[in-house]
């Protein structure tokens, strides 16, 4: 059997999409046996959600004034004071599972899985290297704990369970360190979906020019309950926020529908959109390698593409 | 004396199409272009300009693995670190064991200060900067897109999922790089003939103490799947009609 520990990532009241996916990645590994671990200031209402996702067995909960903000250095020690038990410590490739997770690792003096994909068994995996190049089959010792960050793109979330799983409070041991200190986040606040788990994005490259032109994708994503993205060009240039970068080194999205406008497809920004159901490009270069990985590709200057495609999208045919 | 270890992976360059070998049996590497890890260039230049404002007195450029690392060490020599530190192995190097090797430098060279890329473009991994922070025992800020040294604290603004976080951590510390952390410094030629007078030291796994151990195997590499190809259309009126029938416009 494989004991499974899915660190929950939240936000102190509502728990992140990523734990359901990986959740769903744990349950791939036979004969899984699922606990969801939640750090909090109060951890109520997030391990109430958390107890509800199909596939958990229990929830255990540690809390403290500490796990206010989410700080890898201060949340590692209170996971393996936990972890004892576990063959598997998984949480999501997000920035929070990205931070935290390899710390976790060596303080278990465990080998990390990033971006775990799929799973063979218990023991073997798959991941992408590369900028996703190439995937790699990697296997551990049976005998060792493994922790992995779960690659989101790759999991459909898991549902919703027919009887919520126990929870259960634990005590905290762990010692603390203080030599972290969280100052501030500053995140633009906006109506739109979310870029990580939306069912359709519009993304804009360097083509548009500044951050004012940009205001025609925000428009477009409007009419189509879109969340909006951007390639790294978009973003160094300063028309985009750091947060919308999609690619290697941004974020990996897999939403039903993605929109390039004036992205060339290099490959660190293709490696963030390969599991698109749809992919449409538009790119006035008719070499553009975007081409190569798009369903429904056009030839054209964005900006009469936008504004005609803001006309017809919505309307009944 | 105030120091910076700064970490230079020896990769396949980034303009490199990688391909699979047909057998499986890793990717195409020879006769490739190899570079620093554009993430570890961004954490020399950002070494390099703390140093330069008189925060620090040493920048010290750390690579582990075979003997053409020395290659990328003498670009990091180039572009300023003071000295070039080579731990030499032909052995496959797991991320736990470099930061294992790091500690034990980090310890040796009585570090303030580790700045290291935050994931290298050939696995990926993005774990050896926060692995060393916890050997360590010391304040990680991954991620890192502006970093303000005061005294023995330093400011991090960090790329999250969020937007930006600023954290406040206590020096010692590992700092990894983002993109946007700076833009490095080219390389003039009379800096190269400098570099070359520059120390540059070769130490082996057990002058520091560290025996590498495979926890995980490489079984079988595959080339990603494709998607198959799409088709063009004319106008706007044929993209909405095809994007209708898949009930998404
Ligand atoms: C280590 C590393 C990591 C990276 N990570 C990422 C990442 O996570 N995400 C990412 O996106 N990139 C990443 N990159 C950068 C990547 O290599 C490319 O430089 C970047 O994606 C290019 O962005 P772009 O397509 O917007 O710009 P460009 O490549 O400049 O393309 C602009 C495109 O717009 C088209 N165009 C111009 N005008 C118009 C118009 N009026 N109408 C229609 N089309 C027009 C052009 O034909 C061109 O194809 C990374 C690079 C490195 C080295």
């Amino acid at each position: 059997m494989s004991k499974i520990l899915v660190i929950a990532e939240h936000d102190g009241s509502k728990l992140n999409p990523a734990t359901a996916k990986c959740v769903a990645c744990a349950s791939a590994i036979p004969g899984a046996d699922i606990t969801v671990l939640v750090l909090a200031a109060s951890a109520g209402a997030v391990a109430a959600q958390a107890a509800s996702i199909a596939g958990v067995k229990r929830v255990v909960t540690l809390e403290s004034p500490a796990f206010t903000q989410a700080l890898a250095a201060v949340i590692a020690p209170a996971v393996v004071s936990v972890a004892g038990d576990y063959s598997h410590v998984f949480g999501p490739s997000t920035t929070f599972g990205k931070d935290l997770m390899p710390r976790i690792a060596a303080l278990l003096g465990a080998p990390q899985i990033s971006d775990l994909m799929a799973v063979e068994s218990a023991t073997r995996f798959k991941r992408p290297i590369y900028a996703g190049n190439a995937i790699v089959t990697v296997e551990c010792q049976a005998d060792s704990k493994v922790v992995a960050t779960v690659r989101t793109a790759s999991f459909e979330a898991a549902g919703a369970a027919s009887a919520a799983a126990p929870i259960e409070a634990l005590q905290l041991t762990a010692e603390l360190p203080t030599h972290t200190r969280f100052v501030s986040v500053t995140a633009a606040r906006s109506d739109r979906p979310d870029l990580q788990t939306a069912a359709r994005v519009v993304s804009g490259g360097r083509a548009l020019g500044s951050a004012d032109n940009f205001k025609i994708l925000y428009s477009l994503a409007d009419k189509m309950g879109a969340a909006v993205g951007a390639s790294r060009a978009a973003v160094d240039a300063g028309y985009a926020a750091n947060e919308m970068q999609v690619g290697q080194t941004g974020k990996i999205i897999a939403p039903e529908l993605y929109m390039a406008f004036g992205i060339s497809g290099a490959i660190q920004h293709l490696t963030g959109i390969k599991d698109a159901r749809t992919i449409v490009a538009v790119n006035k270069d008719p070499e553009a390698p975007i081409f190569e990985v798009a369903d429904f590709g056009l030839v054209g200057d964005l900006f009469q593409v936008v504004p005609e495609l803001e006309k017809l999208v919505g309307q009944k045919a | 004396m105030k120091r910076i270890l700064v970490s230079i992976k020896r990769v396949v360059d980034y303009n490199v199409r990688i391909r699979v070998k047909p057998d499986g049996t890793g990717v195409i590497t020879d006769g490739v272009k190899m570079s620093i890890n554009p993430f570890d260039e961004i954490a020399l230049e950002e070494a390099l300009r703390i140093k330069e404002k008189g925060q620090a007195d040493e920048v010290v450029a750390v690579s582990i693995g075979p003997a053409d690392c020395q290659q990328q060490l003498r670009t990091a020599l180039a572009m300023g670190a003071d000295r070039a530190l080579h731990v030499q192995t032909d052995a496959v190097i797991e991320p736990l064991d470099a930061a294992r090797i790091f500690k034990a430098l980090a310890d040796r060279e009585q570090a303030m200060l580790a700045i290291l890329g935050k994931q290298a473009i050939d696995d990926d991994a993005n774990q050896t900067g926060q692995m060393l922070a916890a050997l360590w025992n010391r304040p990680q800020a991954t991620f890192a897109s502006k970093v303000e040294i005061t005294g023995d604290k330093a400011l991090v603004i960090r790329e999250v999922d969020a937007g930006l976080e600023t954290l406040e951590i206590d020096l010692p510390a590992v700092i990894t790089a983002d993109l946007r952390l700076n833009e490095p410094r080219y390389v003039k030629l009379p800096d190269i003939m400098k570099a070359k007078k520059k120390p540059l030291d070769t130490l082996d796994l057990a002058a520091v103490g560290v025996a590498p151990t495979e926890r995980l195997r490489a079984v079988k590499f595959d080339p990603p799947a494709q998607r198959s190809k799409g088709v063009m259309v004319k106008d706007v009126q044929e993209l909405v009609e095809a994007l209708k029938r898949r009930g998404l416009a």
